[in-house]
């Protein structure tokens, strides 16, 4: 699998506040009925739990992602998406379920540093003095779909569409600059 | 810009998050229905001024269609409900009743 | 002369000296100075020339409502024109010039226009444009775009940077005055998020000028006490030089911040625009004072009443040194005050109130000054400076009582509340008799998302004029002198005839006086929006901040009604002008728009290629090589591709996974063939048409599992189309079991294409692509050169092909396999128009092309592919009606030219005879036309009537110049009709 690159190689700069490219990050999409036992049990084999609406729920390297009241993200190691994605898929097998791999249909980019709020603040409507670690909310950044959570103190992530990566890094840069920060 | 409910996922959004999908709860008319019920399935429209009940996307978010009943001329939102019923929640129509005594109604 | 006063100027900073220029000479001013007050320190009051008379202007005003001293700002790719002075920050080394004049400022041929003024009267450009078409052209125009115009318009892109940002709050208060701040406080007590958004770079407003007294203490200790304890509040943003621009729906406010204009070297963007959502927004805008209208009220020198103390108590400037006070109000006597303190001459107050008294007129007169009651300015002398007034009685004609000298006139017709933001989005004003003014309406406030009010309205902006009244509205200790009322003066004196009323101005920008307004009533204008249009009154960038009021009033009055009956204009936002950098934000260069990359990107770009649009993605039209033109690289890749192998970069092709109990019967509904009935393994060729009939995207559809299928959609189509299926499986069918995904990114997808495909991938390995193992349109999962991969047997070209889909983040490393291990049968990429020549020999439509909306399959001869045993599809029903099964609809036939050359594009087949609009009539167009190499001739596709009953037939195209094309109707396959060449 060496072969596999990320959409931007790990692409990092520095502002006020460091914005990066993950690089390869699995993301296997679920769509099932969340109430399902099934999908619970699923789950807990991955050492994870169904998440409440909106929450992202993580443990150790794995997490999942409330996505839609039908619809579930699991972001766990790029090496290991595939077998993820066709044990979810036995799992579910009798539920009417779909399991994709979305790792290579996206990028992920981190925002860190103390005002890395300020970056985000830029480009997407979203009440960042009210959103909580733990919440995943889908919205946009600039003119294209993006989903941000906490994922770490002072560290925000991002996910977007692969094909757009460039463009998502061109609004973190120019939106990272130094002298641009807002408070 | 408006700002709408999603309740498929609960936030509430600014417009540029959310795509609009014209009036809610036509019934489709397909193969074996008349030219004139054809028609006001597929063209005619309501365009009121006052309560109106579209239809919007959670375009950039969870992705699921919702129902709005909100006043045109003055863009009160007086709730929105998921998409999959053919008639506005009684609730809601309660509301706007009470809020609009002079409305005419759903139908 | 105005000039810069030895102590003083609680704004400026001595210690501090700061250089700039002004029509390139240089100057020095201090920091804290705005362009305006170190101009007028340095004593230069003739600062530009008016609109359309070119008459000698200076300051009125101190703030945003400033309406003649607009500079061009900066130099090269940093120039801004129409910069007002009063709000731009002195910074060292700034370069500034005055606008609308030529040669230079001091003599300026243009002026002319002010002897001219008979002949430029309200409704001058309407009328000029009905005198007739040769006139405007050859006389009028050249003339008015000569002396027409602000500033010029810069030439270079914008050096800075400017950027967005969001913000939410329970309550924004609009102005950082007393009464914004007293709101501040209130709401931050109750534990609201507050947002404080001030326009200029100090907190306090008018109170520290005015003066008064605030819970004991005087103006400036309070601001300072009362911001030190909203800045320890968590709850309390505080923003300078942030302009609340507009209140829109649903409480939605545009909030103009310049960050870094006052500092422009130290890499900040240069403004910020937020966008702030706010439940509450509380305006405290102030008032605005405004002038009076008596003839010569626009000549240097002639300011504001409250201007003039601006000056003098913010930035120790004193704007003459004998100063003439004109008013109707208490309120003026403040400036005859301060001017006293500064060591002004106080020639005179001339009121033209009958009776003037009250503690502030007898503090004017107990230090020695004229008040002359029931007095008014007939005249100003002067040209480019005040140089005596003409005073008269107001209620006159103008008889001339005394010639007053003099160097400056304060003139205050009383104040005018901002109801600019209450209004934008629905509020309503009323008039206040008492006031002479329009204040907000409590009672019609615009509206928010729940019905609730989204804006109030404190201090100034409500009428609140004084600091006692604002005090008493905020239940706070403290105010000022007592004022007694103002009494209304629209024109000064009140009976002048047409000399004066010529020259006393209303609106200064675009020089609408007292007299275009009145003519404009003669002529029929009732409406004030009308009005305002005739007579371009308020139309300038200052939007008319002084002179709607006074236009209004006089029009009012020339129509014999009262001022509520005429109504007020419309506020529109933003407040002040506001820059197109500010509403472009981060949208430039390389992020205007987001493009869309496949993993290949960048090895197309390394390997000069011409790019094509399909939607935001960017795709490989073709690749010239050196020396090569675009047909020239089309045709090789062509030739190649039919010969050898060529490889496309199919990763933007839509792929819809589609997969439940219901699948089937959801594709049913989707696609006008029959999809339920794939065997799995096995590809079909799709259509999808709206319910009104028309065909919207094709694509190949793959049975992946006996529950799950594939939609491959176009290029553009992609996402449009998996939302089309979300809203009929949410909206319509909820309780069919189907799911979907989108996943075009997750796989790069690579068309190997030419009779050496096969050869190719035998060489990577892996699987087993033979006829056998790998029929025409089937697929397989499996292995390639050890890349994962899922290939399938399509084929768009009419050659044998493969169609192979990898991880995304693989596609490139698979792309670079494959010319390797392809360069001993010859590979090379193609591009788009290579695959359009290509399916265009083959017959096989494009969606876009062969497709605009208006076509239905059966248009296109794709009947087959229309399932006549579904009871049901989208689009089955519209395709019934008789419009649709008119046999008389254009279909879709070959053409080609009797000469071999190529049809121009979207070229129509004329027929006998004309239309009802005596247009030729037409009987077909063409929809798709390429050379192609490998017929060595134009081919085309085209929708003709009867078209495919009409074989051999030879139709007319008229193209550009007269020239006539003739065409002959063809069968559209034109490349292996048997299709024996791709299913080997
Ligand atoms: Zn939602």
């Amino acid at each position: 699998m060496s072969k596999a690159v990320s959409a931007l190689n790990g692409q990092s700069h520095t502002g006020f506040a460091t914005v990066t490219e993950a690089g390869l990050k699995g993301m296997v999409s679920l769509r099932a009925d969340l109430s399902s036992k099934a999908l619970a049990k699923a789950l807990k084999a991955l050492g994870l739990t169904v998440p409440a609406q909106r929450a992202i729920v993580t443990e150790g390297a794995r997490s999942v992602a409330w996505m839609s009241p039908d619809e579930l993200l699991v972001l766990c190691g790029y090496e290991e998406a595939a077998q993820v994605t066709a044990d979810l898929e036995k799992a579910l097998a009798k539920d009417h379920a779909l399991v994709t791999n979305v790792s290579d249909a996206r990028a992920m980019f981190t925002v860190s540093g103390a005002k890395g709020d300020e970056v985000l603040m830029k480009l997407c409507p979203i009440d960042f003095e009210t959103l909580e670690a733990g919440e995943m909310r889908r919205s946009r950044a600039a003119q294209v779909a993006a989903a941000v959570w906490r994922s770490g103190p002072q560290e925000l992530s991002v996910i977007c569409f692969r094909s757009v990566a460039g463009y998502m890094m061109g609004l973190l840069e120019v939106s990272s600059r130094k002298g641009g920060e807002i408070y | 810009m408006l700002t709408l409910t999603c309740p498929c996922c609960g936030v509430t959004v600014e417009e540029t998050e959310l795509a609009p999908g014209g009036e809610a709860h036509l019934k489709r008319f397909g193969p074996g229905s008349t030219d004139e019920e054809f028609e006001t399935y597929m063209f005619a429209r309501k365009n009121p001024k006052g309560v109106h009940f579209e239809r919007w996307r959670h375009a950039y978010g969870c992705g699921k269609w919702f129902l709005t009943a909100r006043c045109t001329a003055t863009l009160e939102v007086f709730g929105s409900y998921p998409a999959q019923t053919t008639e506005p929640p009684a609730e809601l129509i309660a509301k706007i009743k009470e809020k609009r005594p002079g409305w005419e109604g759903y139908k | 002369m105005s000039q810069r006063l030895q102590t003083g100027g609680r704004l400026i900073d001595r210690s501090k000296e700061v250089t700039f220029t002004f029509n390139h000479t240089r100057y020095k001013g201090y920091a804290g100075d705005t362009l305006a007050s170190a101009l007028l320190g340095a004593g230069k009051s003739l600062l530009g020339r008016s609109f359309k008379y070119h008459r000698a202007r200076g300051l009125v005003a101190s703030g945003v409502e400033e309406p003649n001293v607009l500079v061009n700002l900066g130099k090269g790719d940093r120039l801004e024109p129409d910069q007002r002075a009063t709000t731009t920050e002195l910074f060292d080394g700034a370069v500034a010039s005055s606008q609308n004049h030529w040669p230079t400022l001091a003599f300026d041929v243009g002026a002319i226009n002010d002897y001219a003024y008979r002949m430029l009267p309200a409704g001058f450009y309407y009328k000029t444009f009905m005198l007739s078409t040769w006139a405007w052209h050859k006389v009028f125009e050249p003339v008015v775009r000569q002396a027409a115009g602000l500033g010029a318009a810069p030439t270079k892109a914008d050096a800075d940077r400017y950027e967005q940002a969001y913000a939410y709050c329970d309550v924004l208060v609009a102005g950082g005055g007393v009464a914004g701040l007293m709101a501040a406080l209130k709401a931050a007590a109750e534990g609201k998020r507050v947002l404080v958004a001030e326009q200029t770079a100090h907190w306090g407003g008018r109170a520290p000028v005015d003066g008064g007294e605030i819970e004991g203490m005087a103006p400036e200790a309070w601001v300072k006490k009362t911001l030190e304890a909203l800045g320890k509040m968590d709850n309390v943003r505080l923003m300078t030089r942030t302009m609340v621009a507009g209140l829109h729906d649903h409480g939605y406010a545009i909030l103009y911040e310049r960050v870094g204009d006052h500092v422009p070297d130290e890499g900040r963007p240069r403004h910020r625009l937020w966008r702030v959502r706010a439940g509450l927004t509380k305006v405290a805008s102030g008032a605005i004072e405004r002038p009076l209208a008596f003839a010569g009220n626009d000549v240097p020198g002639v300011m504001l009443a409250s201007a003039v103390r601006d000056y003098i108590v913010n930035w120790a400037v004193s704007p003459g040194k004998e100063i003439v006070v004109v008013t109707n109000n208490d309120d003026a006597y403040r400036t005859a005050l301060c001017a006293l303190d500064a060591g002004m001459k106080v020639v005179a107050v001339l009121d033209a109130r009958e009776w003037a008294h009250g503690p502030l007129v007898e503090a004017v007169k107990a230090r020695g000054v004229r008040v002359l009651e029931g007095h008014a300015v007939s005249k100003v002398r002067g040209k480019s400076g005040v140089v005596a007034v003409e005073i008269c009685h107001q209620d006159s004609t103008g008889s001339v009582l005394e010639v007053l000298g003099c160097d400056c006139v304060a003139m205050s017709g009383g104040w005018s509340p901002v109801v600019h933001l209450y209004s934008h989005s629905g509020g309503k004003v009323m008039w206040d008799e008492a006031g002479a003014m329009f204040r907000p309406d409590p009672a019609r406030p615009p509206v928010g998302d729940k019905g609730q009010p989204i804006a109030e309205v404190v201090g100034a902006a409500n009428g609140a004029l004084t600091l006692s009244a604002l005090c008493a509205e905020a239940g706070v200790a403290g105010g000022a002198e007592e004022e007694n009322p103002i009494t209304p003066v629209w024109i000064m004196p009140a009976k002048a005839g047409n000399d004066l009323k010529f020259k006393a101005f209303l609106d200064y920008q675009n020089d609408v006086k007292v007299s275009d307004v009145q003519l404009a009533a003669r002529e029929g204008y009732a409406s004030v929006e009308h009005t305002k249009r005739y007579t371009t009154l308020g139309m300038a960038t200052d939007q008319g901040k002084l002179s709607n009021i006074n236009g209004l009033a006089i029009l009012s009055d020339a129509l014999g009604q009262a001022i509520p009956q005429t109504g007020t204009t419309t506020f529109r936002p933003p407040y002040t002008p506001i820059s197109f950098g500010a509403v472009t934000g981060e949208a430039r260069g390389d992020i205007f728009q987001p493009l869309r990359k496949t993993p290949m990107h960048g090895w197309h770009e390394a390997h000069g290629v011409h790019w094509e649009p399909v939607g935001l993605w960017r795709r490989p039209y073709t690749y010239p090589r050196k020396g090569e033109g675009h047909r020239d690289s089309v045709n090789r890749e062509i030739v190649n591709t039919r010969t050898n192998v060529g490889l496309l970069d199919a990763s933007t092709l839509g792929k819809i996974v589609v997969k439940g109990p219901d699948a089937g019967k959801f594709l049913d509904m989707m696609y006008t063939n029959m999809m339920s009935t794939l065997p799995v393994g096995k590809c079909r060729y799709g259509l999808m048409c709206s319910d009104n009939g028309f065909l919207i995207d094709d694509g190949v559809v793959v049975r992946l599992a006996e529950d799950t299928w594939l939609c491959h959609t176009t290029s553009g189509g992609a996402d449009h189309i998996h939302g089309h299926m979300e809203d009929w499986l949410q909206c319509e069918w909820w309780d069919w079991k189907v799911y979907t995904a989108n996943l075009t990114e997750q796989y790069a997808q690579i068309a190997v294409v030419g009779p050496k495909a096969r050869k190719l991938l035998e060489k990577l390995g892996g699987m087993d692509v033979s006829k056998e193992g790998m029929p025409f349109m089937t697929f397989k999962d499996g292995e390639l050169a050890g890349f994962p991969v899922r290939v399938y047997r399509i084929s768009f070209s009419g050659e044998l092909s493969y169609e192979i889909a990898v991880p995304a983040n693989m596609g490139l490393a698979l792309w670079e396999k494959l010319h390797e291990a392809g360069a001993e049968f010859g590979v090379m990429p193609y591009g788009t128009e290579a695959l359009h020549v290509m399916r265009a020999e083959k017959g096989f439509i494009m969606i876009g092309d062969e497709t605009d909306g208006t076509v239905i399959p059966q248009d296109l001869n794709l009947g087959w592919a229309i399932s006549k045993k579904k009871e049901d599809f989208l689009g089955k029903r519209a395709q019934m009606r008789t419009h649709m099964a008119d046999p008389d609809r254009w279909k879709l036939v070959g053409l080609e030219t009797l000469d071999g050359t190529v049809l121009p594009d979207g070229v129509y087949a004329v027929d006998e005879g004309v239309n009802e609009n005596n247009q030729r009539n037409v009987q077909g167009r063409v929809t798709s036309t390429y050379y192609s190499p490998t017929l060595k001739k134009g081919i085309a596709m085209g929708l003709v009537k009867h078209g495919p009953e009409r074989m051999g037939e030879v139709l007319d195209f008229p193209a550009d110049n007269g020239v006539v094309l003739q065409a002959r109707i063809v069968d559209p396959v034109f490349y292996d009709k048997a299709g024996e060449k791709a299913d080997v």
